[in-house]
């Protein structure tokens, strides 16, 4: 009882850095639970900042932004663009009379910009020799992790418009 | 007499120390998870997949609660065995 009434009275810091050799290895396991307690608490803190990004992602609504007019691309041909940000590069292929397919031009690998090969019909990455499916945007070879996002278009009055953004294409 | 004395409180603050250390094996075992599911949650979010955002976040939650309770646990634990003088 005596002790415990002396450990209120004593200053902080003497209870968290014990002067005492016996209590040192106690003090010391508390120290490394109360870090790997603030490591959990890091942790949470990040998958509730992925869980409001994921939530802020749902919300924005991705703008309608006329690419080009469908005639203006021949079949087989490119159309650079950005979308839906300037900082944003996308590429768009028409493969076909009434077919186009675009996507973001940032290889997910590092980020180098992606084209699209005629010879091989599909789009590659120069940097470390990856390659994606043109008509999924899949992985083929390299090493890319994922595929690339895939920007949803709509053809209207003759106008090739996109209107949002795919990721979920793996 | 006195060496029984000396065994008793030797024999306690064993006690203590093992009950300590477990909780600390435990903390150290629901870190390890978490620091898994933070990954899985970061890699399904940039994949894409934003389903597993919410039930990544509840059990890094629970998670979290559980080492809260253990380091609770400990402190607990420290005071008691302060206060019996180990």
């Amino acid at each position: 009882m005596k002790q415990a009434h002396q450990s209120e009275s004593e200053p902080l810091w003497k209870d968290e850095f014990s002067i005492e050799s016996a209590h040192e290895t106690i003090v010391n396991r508390r120290q490394f639970t109360k870090f790997l307690t603030l490591t959990s608490l890091g942790m949470f803190v990040g998958n509730l900042w992925i869980l409001s990004k994921t939530w802020f992602d749902k919300q924005s609504l991705f703008p309608k932004t006329v690419i080009a007019k469908a005639d203006e691309v021949p079949i087989g041909a490119v159309k650079l663009f950005r979308y839906p940000t300037e900082a944003d590069p996308c590429i768009m292929v028409r493969t076909s009379q009434d077919q186009f397919v675009a996507y973001s031009q940032k290889c997910t690998h590092l980020s180098c910009p992606v084209h699209y090969s005629q010879k091989t019909g599909q789009i590659e990455c120069p940097c470390h020799e990856g390659s994606f499916s043109l008509h999924t945007g899949e992985v083929l070879k390299g090493p890319p992790p994922r595929p690339l996002p895939r920007i949803v278009l709509e053809k209207k009055d003759g106008l090739l418009l996109a209107i949002g953004i795919d990721i979920q294409n793996e | 007499m006195n060496n029984y004395k000396h065994d008793t409180r030797s024999r306690s603050r064993r006690q203590y120390m093992v009950a300590i250390d477990g909780a600390l094996a435990l903390n150290a075992i629901l870190v390890i998870v978490q620091m898994w599911l933070l990954t899985a949650s970061l890699e399904a979010y940039l994949s894409g997949h934003k389903d597993s955002a919410l039930p990544g976040a509840v059990f890094s939650g629970l998670l979290f609660a559980g080492t809260m309770g253990l380091y609770i646990f400990v402190r607990r634990l420290e005071r008691q065995a302060k206060d019996k003088g180990f």
